[in-house]
């Protein structure tokens, strides 16, 4: 794993101890993760069934994808909060589509309204980063403003309501990406492997990786080793936008609409996954494998809370909130002892 | 014989717009609703608007100001903006009761006749008229059609967010129960979403070997649920009763679904209602201060013809 750029060589120390210092740090959100199913353990005997655990992995699908894109706009020193409304209206533009039938194939119509998902979602991705890096404007406001946007133009194609896929068929051929399997894993697990692969690649083995990675932790330093920051900022915000495409792919054939919920407090999320996986806020360190293991905590958290009888419906909130905190606190102590 | 009836009132009414063409009245409402955040505000703005035209086209005269606000702050401020343009009554539906009493008091003061609809105001003296649907209503004729035809078994419930109109909701649920053999098994909060409904409902499904119903507050959250047990391809379940009158599954009763039975009608079409009520005070000297309560109707596949708009988005 790529370590850390402002990171200095210790001048004492071993080898060994620098290795664990890395693995630490790598390992804690799972240590957190395993602690969380202990928990669910004791609270309900279905928990660690298989059905429920793929049920739980399923459903976490959307947010791990995009906190897999939000891994490189975090990491570069960027923030996006356009995701969620962004989703929505990938969702409601690959749903009109479908329903416009402009192709008569049904599997080729499909397969072009997913087209058509990931450039909206990259051209929503590509408008972030360009305003944020010729505009020079802090990207909390500017993707602040295309939430509001995004939502709003969706809620315009919706006429206010929902967007729905009409056709049975398509529905009928859309529904196995979310409810089938393959090998033992539900689909929409093996996209997620395959998203986090490819990441994982980009982010600490090509040249490109590093850049994000400087550019995150100093833009100066970074400028002056000859780093397009400009372009490599921008380019975060596609790879968000094209993660984004991805989720909707997985999200559409779920229920086959976009609604006016669609997508809410998902950049939130996101960015929660993002920070419980071990990336620094303030950029300069980035974890695919953990932001995927945050948005998986995430949805167990939601599981057990449903699956215990001890806490009032009123309270799930706080608890939540509270185990959140405590598998932070449990991470950090882990990385400060090794 | 009742299209008859119909066709005589609406030539009635015919007459009665020409009466009023020759002595022209103008009147100018505004109407201040929340802007479409989920399906059911969704359809409020289409009945609001699908009423605007037809009665401004048969009353001469009458022009009807339709501003929507995404909160409450911004409902007060619009409220400022349309008592600014000299209105002659308001038609509102408030984000939030308590946050927009005391705005609502300010155009009162200025002399305009005040509609409430859906939800009721803090201080009730401002209000000329008030309609709503009946929340209680639709949390007891769900309980009461599950008690009348499930008898007993053990069901689950998803609630909506934790509001007044919920709270109302699952009291009424609750009483509609009593007395059978009805267990609840759990229930937990869905904040009317397909999407989160969807996860709570597979959760139970993991959690519960055997449900026989589901009471979920609203059609929205019901269309989570339904794609949850298809999924988890359990037949254990009889029946998922909903709520509100979404035209999918208004569709879905008259077309007899067994799954879903029946709906109970918590109608966006209320804003019409009072619409039509607040532009009679104007034009037809009829009186209508006072509150006007609609049923939680039950629809069945005898009546659901009777609810059912293709046109609307909800």
């Amino acid at each position: 794993m790529t370590e850390n750029a402002t990171s200095v060589t210790p001048a004492k120390g071993g080898l060994s101890q620098r290795l664990a210092d890395i693995d630490m740090a790598a390992v804690a959100p799972f240590i957190a993760l395993a602690a969380l199913f202990v928990l669910g353990a004791l609270v309900n005997d279905n928990f660690l069934s298989a059905s429920n655990l793929l049920n739980v992995m399923t459903r976490s699908s959307f947010i791990a994808i995009i906190a897999v894109g939000a891994t490189f706009v975090i990491t570069a020193g960027g923030l996006d909060l356009s995701v969620g409304s962004l989703s929505a209206l990938c969702a409601g533009i690959m749903i009109l589509f479908l329903n416009s039938a402009a192709i008569d194939s049904s599997l080729l119509l499909i397969m072009a309204a997913m087209a058509i998902a990931v450039a909206v979602g990259g051209l929503g991705g590509l408008v972030n980063g360009t305003v944020t890096v010729v505009g020079r404007i802090e990207p909390f406001i500017v993707t602040l403003g295309t939430m509001a946007i995004f939502r709003s133009v969706t809620t315009y194609l919706a006429d206010g309501g929902s967007i729905a896929v009409k056709s049975q068929q398509v529905r009928a051929l859309l529904r196995p990406i979310y409810t089938e399997s393959f090998i033992g894993l539900p689909i929409p697990v093996w996209i997620i492997i395959a998203v986090g692969l490819i990441a994982a690649f980009l982010l600490h083995k090509t040249a490109f990786g590093r850049h994000v990675t400087a550019v995150g932790s100093n833009e100066d330093v970074a400028r002056y080793s000859g780093i397009h920051v400009g372009r490599v900022r921008a380019l975060t915000y596609v790879i968000q936008g094209v993660c984004v495409a991805v989720a909707v792919i997985v999200y559409v054939p779920r229920l086959g609409a976009a609604t006016a919920t669609t997508g809410i407090l998902w950049e939130l999320q996101a960015i929660t996954a993002v920070v419980i996986g071990g990336t620094a806020l303030r950029g300069g360190v980035g974890r695919i494998s953990g932001s995927i293991c945050g948005a998986f905590m995430l949805e167990i958290v939601g599981n057990i809370m449903v699956l215990s009888s001890l806490v009032s419906e009123y309270l799930i909130g706080a608890v939540q909130g509270t185990i959140i905190v405590i598998a932070m606190l449990v991470q950090k102590s882990l990385m400060r002892r090794s | 014989m009742r299209k008859i009836l119909m066709g005589v009132a609406a030539l009635a009414l015919a007459a009665a717009a020409g009466t009023a063409q020759a002595q022209t009245k103008n009147v100018t409402i505004a109407v201040s609703i929340p802007a479409a955040d989920h399906g059911w505000t969704g359809g409020v703005v289409y009945h609001a608007e699908r009423a605007a035209k037809l009665l401004q086209a048969s009353h001469p005269g009458l022009k009807i100001i339709v501003k929507t606000s995404p909160d409450g702050a911004s409902q007060a401020n619009a409220l400022e903006d349309l008592t600014a343009q000299k209105i002659d009554a308001l038609v509102t539906l408030p984000h939030n009761s308590d946050e927009l009493t005391d705005p609502l008091r300010q155009v009162k003061k200025k002399g305009v006749f005040v509609t409430v609809v859906d939800r009721a105001l803090s201080d009730p003296t401002i209000q000329d008229l008030y309609v709503a649907g009946n929340n209680p209503e639709v949390g007891r004729v769900a309980g009461q059609y599950l008690k009348d035809n499930l008898k007993t078994g053990d069901i689950v419930v998803i609630r909506g967010l934790p509001i007044v109109i919920d709270e109302e909701r699952q009291k009424g649920f609750d009483a509609g129960i009593a007395g059978s053999g009805i267990k609840i098994l759990d229930r937990q909060f869905g904040n009317w979403s397909r999407d989160d409904a969807f996860k709570v409902m597979q959760d139970y499904l993991t959690k519960h070997k055997k449900i026989d119903a589901v009471w979920c507050q609203d059609d929205d959250m019901a269309v989570g649920v339904l794609e949850a047990i298809s999924q988890a391809k359990r037949t254990d379940i009889k029946m998922v009763i909903g709520g509100a009158g979404m035209k999918e599954m208004i569709k879905r009763v008259a077309d007899g679904d067994k799954m879903i039975p029946v709906n109970v009608l918590y109608p966006p079409a209320m804003v019409a209602t009072a619409l039509e009520l607040t532009v009679a005070n104007f034009y037809d000297k009829v009186p209508v201060r006072g509150k006007y309560i609609l049923d939680a109707t039950l629809i069945t596949k005898e009546n659901a013809a009777e609810y059912y708009f293709p046109d609307s988005p909800f």
